[in-house]
């Protein structure tokens, strides 16, 4: 039997595998964007806006700053592989919404293959599964 | 201060032990003592978070008032800003700041139970993002914009290490080579193991007192607390910071002028009224060595992309133009959380006495600390003559 593929954390992303999204907000008072989607107040001082709309975020965008983690992170993370494999972790500037989002590269690369400025693009992965579901989470795969 | 080290008691012991000598060194009974400010640890169940009566009980009742502060790395600075306007609101004469830990091995992570609504858990459980995973994009960063290298990493653990090897509090006294940095284990590339600051039990104090009551007592070499800032960021704030998985937008609001962590220092400046060209002696918070780099610019100590500049010149050693870290940092003595910003004006006090001995700057009259934690907490302390 199939598990059933559902969101790591409800409503930060789409779970269209072939082309997937973070969802964040823009902000129908002063226009800024924010990731998470902002569910509330506008963060932007300026702005005394409580009316948001849902908008998927840009699916590709550039490395502005990346590592690896050469040990397994402690709980509550949740390791892929025993023994643990290192991972690499990219800090990816998207250009429309001028915002920063960090995630962990998809496998196939490790630390050595990345550059600041290297286009990346969203792809969705297996974070965790149980008996019955797999928790899916973004990351940042190597574009083209 | 009690030493930095790995001892597993509890706490309060520590905290104690600090306040005791601190009340000893300023000629103050605790029984004179009419205000407790305590900072927090999150890690050692609900005394932790009543830190100001925890440690006023243990030292014994003596009714007077308290306060109990957390602001993650920079608790301390809160605890001393929350007794430093009650002296200055004309409410109590004199005080007593305490902070303490004690910390699990290995990674600082957040406490236990399910928490997806909560920033810090999230980016444990989602990604597998760590402190030092944030310490490394602002690594990478600089190796990119301004040219730091391996070496220059290894060259702050080095400096670092020998002012610790001079100073009785510190956990780690031992000096080390560029080659013993260099081939230590990398943890968060381009981070080794002894570029990051590890996590302590320690604790710090001082005592707080208003000028009438330091003339009238005749208190000898006391030094002003000139400012406290704990600004916050301004939005947008565009660097990661912890513990979120991302930043604010600057697609409608450009970024402040001053990013956050300059803001914070530069805050202090303003209520001492006074620049960074008047600084003699800087603590900040090397939670790595690459982010030494990074607050002696944030601190104004020298331009955009310099500080590498000032390290391989051995401007920011003792006997250099502007020592940085002389207690030996974070590196030297590991994250007490609570305690830690305490205890850099702990080291600010004894250097502006003229009482650091081997670690002694020569001459400082004024001194900036700078520290930052999770959840856009961060402060700066400005100490003078």
């Amino acid at each position: 039997m199939s598990k059933t593929k559902v969101a790591a954390k409800d409503g930060w992303f789409t779970l269209d595998e072939a082309a997937p999204a973070l969802i964040g907000s823009r902000c129908n008072g002063c226009g800024t964007y924010a990731f998470p989607a902002e569910q509330v107040y506008c963060k932007n001082p300026a702005c005394d806006s409580e009316s948001f709309e849902q908008v998927e975020l840009s699916r590709s965008g550039r490395i502005w700053s990346y590592t690896n983690a050469c040990y397994q992170p402690p709980a509550p993370y949740i390791p892929t592989t025993d023994p643990f494999e290192p991972f690499a972790l990219a800090a990816v500037e998207l250009e429309a919404e001028k915002l920063i989002v960090i995630g962990q590269m998809t496998p196939d690369v490790s630390v050595e293959d990345l550059k600041i400025g290297m286009p990346v693009e969203l792809v969705l992965d297996v974070g965790w599964e149980d008996d019955e579901h797999q928790y899916m989470v973004w990351r940042w795969k190597r574009a083209g | 201060m009690h030493p930095w080290g790995k001892w597993g008691k509890p706490f309060v012991e520590y905290g104690v032990k600090a306040a005791r000598e601190a009340l000893a060194d300023a000629g103050v009974e605790w029984r004179e003592v009419q205000f407790v400010a305590g900072a927090n640890t999150i890690r050692n169940g609900y005394p932790g978070h009543v830190s100001g009566a925890t440690f006023a009980q243990a030292l014994g009742w003596n009714g007077c008032q308290i306060s109990s502060n957390y602001a993650a790395c920079a608790s301390g600075s809160m605890a001393i800003a929350s007794a430093r306007n009650r002296i200055m609101a004309g409410l109590c004469d004199v005080a007593l700041v305490v902070g303490a830990d004690t910390t699990p091995k290995g990674f600082l992570a957040p406490t236990g139970g399910d928490r997806p609504d909560d920033p810090d858990w999230l980016r444990f459980r989602l990604q597998g993002v760590t402190n030092p995973a944030y310490f490394a994009f602002y690594a990478r960063r600089r190796m990119e914009l301004y040219g730091m290298t391996d070496a220059d990493l290894a060259q702050v653990k080095v400096k670092n290490a020998k002012a610790g090897a001079q100073n009785p509090y510190a956990r780690y006294r031992k000096e080390f080579t560029l080659e013993d940095v260099q081939q230590s284990p990398m943890v968060a590339d381009p981070l080794r193991l002894l570029h990051i600051c590890a996590t302590s039990d320690g604790g710090a104090a001082l005592v707080l007192c208003s000028r009438e009551y330091a003339e009238k007592k005749g208190l000898a070499n006391t030094v002003r607390i000139r400012a406290v800032s704990t600004a916050t960021p301004t939005y947008p704030s565009t660097h990661l910071e912890m513990p979120d998985l991302a930043t604010d937008s600057a697609a409608v609001v450009p970024p402040p002028e001053r990013p956050f962590r300059s803001a914070v220092v530069y805050a202090a400046y303003e209520e001492a009224g006074i620049g960074p060209e008047d600084v003699d002696v800087a603590e900040v918070y090397d939670l790595s060595s690459a982010m030494e780099l990074d607050w002696i610019e944030q601190a104004g100590l020298c331009g955009e992309g310099e500080a590498e500049h000032l390290l391989r010149n051995g401007d920011t050693a003792i006997g250099g133009r502007i020592p940085v870290n002389p207690s030996g940092g974070l590196g030297a003595f590991g994250e007490a959380v609570p305690a830690q910003a305490i205890a850099q004006v702990c080291e600010l006090t004894w250097q502006l006495r003229g009482q650091a001995g081997p670690r002694q700057v020569e001459g400082a009259k004024v001194g900036v600390t700078a520290n930052q934690g999770l959840f856009g907490h961060g402060s700066s302390v400005i100490v003078s003559v």
